[in-house]
């Protein structure tokens, strides 16, 4: 199955990237836009037998790094329905 | 002196630090490669080397600290053997946890390559002693994400305890508190984004990173 992580920095963590595209877009004459986060977004194929547990485990340990960064875990609909 | 220099696929100050360890020392330290487990016996000292380890892949240092030789390196740590990350060795020791915080991008997103001021707030460990009486050095920066990152509290517990070792004179890549150097709690531990092994030779443009190496053999 697909698993989705999205790693976002956390709130009241500068992002310099994200600020220098807010400017990209004004000066592109979007208006409206109030702010601009960037994050990453990895994707893992996995066994079903993959818990929850163990992608969560594999966030902590790796592929976000806490001190600065948040994520969320995004598990295919229907694994989401097997695991409830 | 036996020192080590920990090398990555990606690291291009090695020889660099190499050199620094050898010219205070008169003994050639151990190149020691990542995939190894084990670390040679009866080290002083472990290096921990600049440049870009495995591509900054994920994030700088990320998948460094989780290589076969870290676990002997964080072991050795715990033993109290003296530990030196410079640049990318710095993002690598707060990757391990065994220093505090993150190293983010630099805030104006550029690559810095210039000499930095720094002063050496802490001449009271093993890393700086040899800077006692002059403490306004000029030491090069080269990185992308050199902008020190920890919430509050740790920053207060850091700046109480006398670990931030080194300090911008003026803000340069957007590091909370301008620090560029931090020690860890016991205090054999010194991760700092400035070069040392880049100012130890007249030929360099200066000489402000000898004192470091010097008194590593103290």
């Amino acid at each position: 199955m697909k698993v989705r992580i999205f790693v976002t920095l956390k709130d009241g963590v500068l992002d310099p990237q994200g600020k220098a595209i807010h400017h990209a877009l004004e000066s592109l004459d979007f208006s409206g836009v109030n702010d601009v986060r960037v994050g990453k977004l990895i994707e893992l194929e996995v066994d079903s037998s993959v818990s929850r547990e163990e992608i969560d485990k594999m966030c902590d340990k790796l592929l976000a790094n806490t001190v600065i960064e948040t994520y969320e875990i995004e598990l295919p609909k229907t694994a989401l329905e097997t695991h409830s | 002196m036996q020192s080590a220099v920990i090398v990555f696929p990606g690291s291009n100050c090695d020889r660099d630090m190499a050199v620094a360890l050898e010219t205070v020392s008169g003994q050639k330290p151990h190149m020691v490669w990542h995939g190894d487990t084990d670390l040679p016996a009866g080290l002083d000292v472990i290096t921990i080397p600049g440049g870009f380890s495995y591509g900054d892949y994920l994030r700088s240092g990320a998948m460094a600290s989780r290589s076969n030789i870290i676990k002997p390196v964080i072991e050795a740590a715990q033993r109290g053997v003296k530990i030196l990350g410079v640049c990318n060795g710095f993002q690598i020791l707060t990757e391990t946890g065994l220093l505090p915080g993150a190293l983010m991008r630099n805030s104006n997103m550029h690559f810095i390559c210039k000499d930095a001021e720094l002063e050496v707030i802490n001449t009271d460990n093993i890393f700086t002693a040899r800077y006692a009486g002059d403490t306004s050095v000029s030491i090069p920066v080269a990185h992308h994400d050199g902008n020190y990152f920890a919430d509050d509290d740790t920053l207060d517990i850091l700046e109480k305890d006398g670990r931030v070792v080194f300090r911008y004179q003026s803000a340069i890549n957007g590091s909370a508190r301008n620090i560029a150097g931090i020690i860890n709690e016991a205090g054999n531990v010194l991760g700092m984004m400035p070069h040392p092994e880049r100012a130890i030779d007249q030929k360099h443009g200066g000489t402000d990173g000898l004192a470091l190496f010097e008194s590593l053999l103290h």
